[in-house]
């Protein structure tokens, strides 16, 4: 790619040629302030506020739509420069509500951001201001405050670039101009959330998110979406600061983080809103024995000690481990230990769903696990279904199931192979049915609640980060596995997350070479994966070729 | 009154049809143009001097000029017929009176630029116009004018006064709500549907003909150093005998106003818009100026579209700014924000104005908007709507002061 060099406010900088002067600007770190421009979607240039000036133009330029040239000189702070988007800033505030005090979007609201940084005039306007909808459900997830709006257009070129579905549209002219549906369209395609992110100001929120905390009260963790085998990289947005706000729940919300290799900006409905199991009610959060009916409360030297005892007393044939492709590198690691250490060779982690899933036409994979290409690659592939007819067959004397439902699965005749068993250990973060038929219940911490790494379908391993403390006594897997490795005599790994990583790259070819430096906020290929981009949205593909 | 070029058949029985119109030499041009080349053309229109005559006035030649040499896909010609600027009626008379006119400078213009489509895009408010142009289409092709290599789109728009801004056209042309676009790319480069398209004005297309006809020279020689021809003036408001009124373009306003009858009403007059809506507003000090573009420039107003609409002394300029500025408020995109927000916010302050509720602020507020407002959004519409606003209240400023409060 041919580059091109320019000066920005004296400062010289290199770019590749076709770069806009936003981008370029960023580059060194000088913020153009822009409300139209994003960089994953068309140049729309309407919002007028990203002027700067450039040598021998006559007048501001619009940065967005304006291609770094060799030997061009930008400034971006002149005086008229700064007069124009103190302009544009009363322009975009006339018509807008001073609702802020009610508006959920307030503390990450770019009118806000703005006028403290590019505002700050006296304001002048002292007519009505255009009124228009307020709280029109869009769909499932967004809802609209036409007030609020500043016609950007951001959300209506996501719908017909990105998604291509095209519901959003924007009506009517001049001051009365507002965003809408088309007749007879719902917001609901898959990726609707993500307008929501789009949205600089108030005017799309979350029907999820809004009205349960506000949003400096949040902290923002590093993670990745369990919700699929894609991994897309995600903040979750975590309320601690208010544990009585949003009725207890500690993380409010989950937002796409930036990676070009993965997702770019966006995530799917799926994975967004699909967070909330873990502050639900039937979260595990004490190690439990069954004594018949009767469930009880042990601690965890009690319920590692058992768990040991079994796995020492059975013959290594007459145990089974059935691991879970929502489990991370590390806890599927562990277990992979665990079976060496008790030459343990009935092992396997997928169970089908009940109801398959489908792949979408962007970046939703049909199998809904984080983990299962690094559970391959751990080794643990086995046969569930020989396992359960095992079971069923009075040979298995003790089965450990991860996370697994077994008994809402795709695998036939659980329940007679469950209670065949002997000693069912059950670990997981919410409770289920199988769970409910376990002699011990070894409660997990779930994904937002430790440190660990996935390995979505294309070989990229990535980071997760606790954004929270586990719930109770719960704790993560390999934790969970290394105690009890240790009582079998087995020395622990170590204390973190990170040193178990530390063994699984030195013990499994794939992951050689990695470590948690390394793999970083982006992720990494493990061994022989090609570099991976992020899929071209459905929006963006050449139309399908028509032949007579 | 100097030679009639393009209202040369406006008297005549039946001037809209085939027949009469090449009775009276129609379609000899086109036939000259036909055994010249391309380049030839272009360049005879660039002698010509030729300026486009629907408002912005740049000269035809070179916009022609403007198509990638080396495009190998199709190149479109489109007429802008999307007649809308205020107090202008031309292009109505001419596609209803003469549309072989235009039909014959669309063959000459698609040879210059190597096009095989046009699309004419007409005002939906345009009925007759439509109907007449559309026969006259009709016509051409059972003549075989037509479809012999190039062939014409009829269009009707919806009646929004945002779509006769080129680009805006385009849009609405494509399907899509009539927005202006980003430039770059401009239209002669990435125009409808992706390809080089030029876009013209109904008049504009209609002096080609005599143009190729007669020669560059003589139409050069009709109008000033700067601007070739004739041009068509619609002359409103309060004159004795409104209408349209061809002249070269070195007609002074004096003589135009004279043309159509003189000031009626007080018969006193008071102000002239000279070029539609968009125009700064002249006083009657003023009008000795010559009606081109060059020299309405120096006025510091502007030709544009040469609507003129005269006021008398009984008119009232306040009301008349609010006039115009609910205009432009209800027909702003509302694409860009300083053009959205401010034609409404002025429109609101001039209305509060006229009705008794004013304060002086509000003139300095209108006042510097206005001078804020240009080349800061996409379109030139902005740039006409507030631009004039600046005449209004610095010639009449008593005139507003007078309705003010404090």
């Amino acid at each position: 790619m041919p580059s091109v060099k320019l000066t920005i406010d004296g400062k010289e900088i290199e770019v590749e040629a076709g770069t806009n002067l936003i981008e370029a600007a960023r580059r060194l770190g000088i913020e153009v302030p822009h409300y139209c421009y994003h960089p994953g979607l068309s140049i729309a240039g309407q919002c007028r506020l990203c002027m700067v000036d450039i040598e021998k133009a006559p007048r501001p330029t619009i940065a967005c739509n304006t291609p770094a040239a060799d030997g061009m000189v930008v400034h971006t702070q002149t005086d008229r420069v700064k007069e124009t988007r103190r302009s544009v800033m009363e322009f975009h505030l006339i018509n807008h509500p001073l609702d802020c005090p009610v508006c959920d979007q307030a503390g990450e609201c770019w009118l806000q951001i703005y006028y403290m940084k590019h505002g700050l005039y006296e304001p002048r306007m002292a007519d009505e201001k255009v009124h228009k909808p307020k709280a029109v459900p869009l769909g499932p997830h967004v809802i609209l405050d036409a007030e609020r709006c500043i016609l950007c257009s951001r959300c209506v070129r996501f719908c017909d670039e990105i998604t291509a579905t095209g519901e959003l549209g924007i009506f009517n002219r001049g001051d009365h101009s507002e965003i809408g549906l088309f007749p007879g369209r719902d917001l609901e395609n898959n990726y609707s959330g993500n307008v929501v992110d789009i949205c600089p100001v108030g005017a799309l929120t979350d029907r999820d998110f809004r009205f349960q905390v506000r949003v400096w009260y949040l902290d923002t963790t590093k993670s990745i979406c369990p919700g699929c085998a894609r991994g897309c990289n995600i903040d979750v947005h975590v309320n601690r600061k208010r544990p009585h706000h949003a009725g207890g729940r500690r993380v409010a919300r989950l937002k796409p983080r930036f990676n070009d290799a993965v997702n770019a900006w966006w995530m799917c409905d799926v994975g967004r809103y699909g967070f909330r199991r873990v502050d639900d009610a039937d979260r595990v959060t004490v190690p439990q024995r069954r004594n018949g009916a009767e469930r009880l409360d042990a601690g965890w030297d009690e319920a590692v000690a058992a768990v040991a005892e079994a796995l020492g007393r059975h013959a290594p044939d007459e145990i089974a481990i059935l691991a879970s492709p929502d489990q991370s590198n590390e806890d599927l690691f562990a277990l992979r230990r665990l079976c060496e250490a008790r030459g343990i060779r009935q092992v396997a982690f997928r169970v089908p769903p009940a109801i398959a899933s489908a792949d979408d036409d962007f970046l939703l994979r049909a199998d809904r696990h984080p983990n299962t290409r690094g559970a391959e690659l751990v080794g643990l592939d086995g046969d569930a279904a020989g396992i359960l007819a095992a079971a069923r067959a009075g040979r298995v004397k003790l089965l450990w199931v991860f996370e697994h439902d077994l008994l809402s699965s795709g695998l036939p005749e659980a329940r007679p192979a469950l209670e065949r068993v002997e000693t069912l250990v059950w670990s997981g973060a919410n409770a289920n049915a199988t769970s409910a038929l376990a002699h011990h219940v070894l409660p997990l911490a779930a994904w937002v609640e430790r440190d660990g790494t996935f390995t979505n379908f294309l070989g990229r391993v990535q980071r997760f980060r606790a954004a929270v403390e586990p719930l109770g006594e719960a704790r993560a897997g390999w934790d969970v596995v290394g105690r009890v490795l240790a009582a079998l005599g087995t020395p622990g790994t170590g204390s973190r997350a990170e040193h178990w990583f530390r063994a699984l790259a030195t013990s499994v070819p794939a992951f050689a070479g990695l470590t948690y430096q390394a793999i970083g906020d982006g992720g990494a290929m493990v061994a022989g994966a090609p570099p991976t981009t992020a899929p071209t949205p459905p929006g963006r593909r050449a139309p399908a070729t028509v032949t007579a | 009154m100097a030679e009639r070029v393009l209202m040369r058949n406006f008297d005549r029985a039946d001037s809209h049809t085939l027949a009469v119109y090449r009775q009276h030499g129609g379609y000899a041009a086109w036939e000259k143009a036909r055994t010249l080349e391309p380049a030839a053309l272009v360049e005879e229109v660039k002698q010509s001097n030729l300026r486009g005559l629907g408002g912005a006035g740049f000269p035809t030649g070179a916009k022609w000029s403007f198509i990638p040499k080396n495009h190998t896909g199709p190149v479109y010609l489109v007429v802008n017929a999307d007649e809308g600027e205020p107090g202008t009626f031309k292009d109505r008379y001419l596609l209803e009176k003469d549309p072989h006119a235009l039909i014959e400078g669309m063959l000459i213009a698609a040879r210059a630029i190597r096009s095989a489509l046009g699309f004419v895009y007409i005002r939906g408010e345009y009925v007759q116009p439509w109907r007449r142009f559309s026969g006259a289409v009709t016509e051409a092709y059972d003549a075989g004018l037509l479809g012999q290599g190039f062939d014409v789109v009829v269009h009707r728009g919806a009646g929004a006064y945002i779509c006769g801004e080129e680009t805006g056209l385009i849009s609405s042309l494509e399907g899509k709500k009539g927005w202006p676009k980003v430039k770059p790319p401009f239209p002669a480069i990435k125009g409808a549907f992706g390809q080089p398209t030029i876009v013209n004005n109904v008049e504009t297309l209609a002096c080609v003909p005599p143009i190729i006809g007669r020669g560059a020279a003589w139409f050069a020689g009709l109008g000033t150093k700067t601007q070739g021809g004739t041009r068509m003036y619609s002359v409103s408001g309060r004159v004795r005998k409104p209408g349209v009124y061809e002249a070269p373009v070195s007609v002074t306003l004096r003589q135009l106003i004279e043309l159509a009858g003189g000031v009626s009403h007080t018969g006193r007059l008071k102000a002239v818009v000279p070029g539609g809506g968009s125009a700064a507003i002249l006083t009657a000090d003023e009008i000795d100026v010559v009606m081109d573009v060059d020299g309405l420039r120096n006025a510091g107003s502007m030709i544009g579209s040469a609507g003129v609409v005269v006021l008398d002394e009984s008119a009232s300029i306040p009301e008349a700014l609010m006039v115009l500025a609910r205009f432009y408020a209800h027909e702003s995109c509302g694409q860009c924000t300083p053009c959205r927000e401010s034609t409404g916010w002025i429109y609101k302050m001039v209305h509060r104005i006229v009705d008794g509720h004013g304060r002086k602020d509000d003139l300095d507020t209108i006042l510097d908007l206005a001078r804020r407002g240009a080349g800061t959004t996409i379109c030139a519409f902005y740039d006409g709507a507030v631009g004039p606003y600046i005449s209004y209240i610095q010639k009449f400023r008593s005139e507003f002061e007078a309705l003010c409060r404090a």
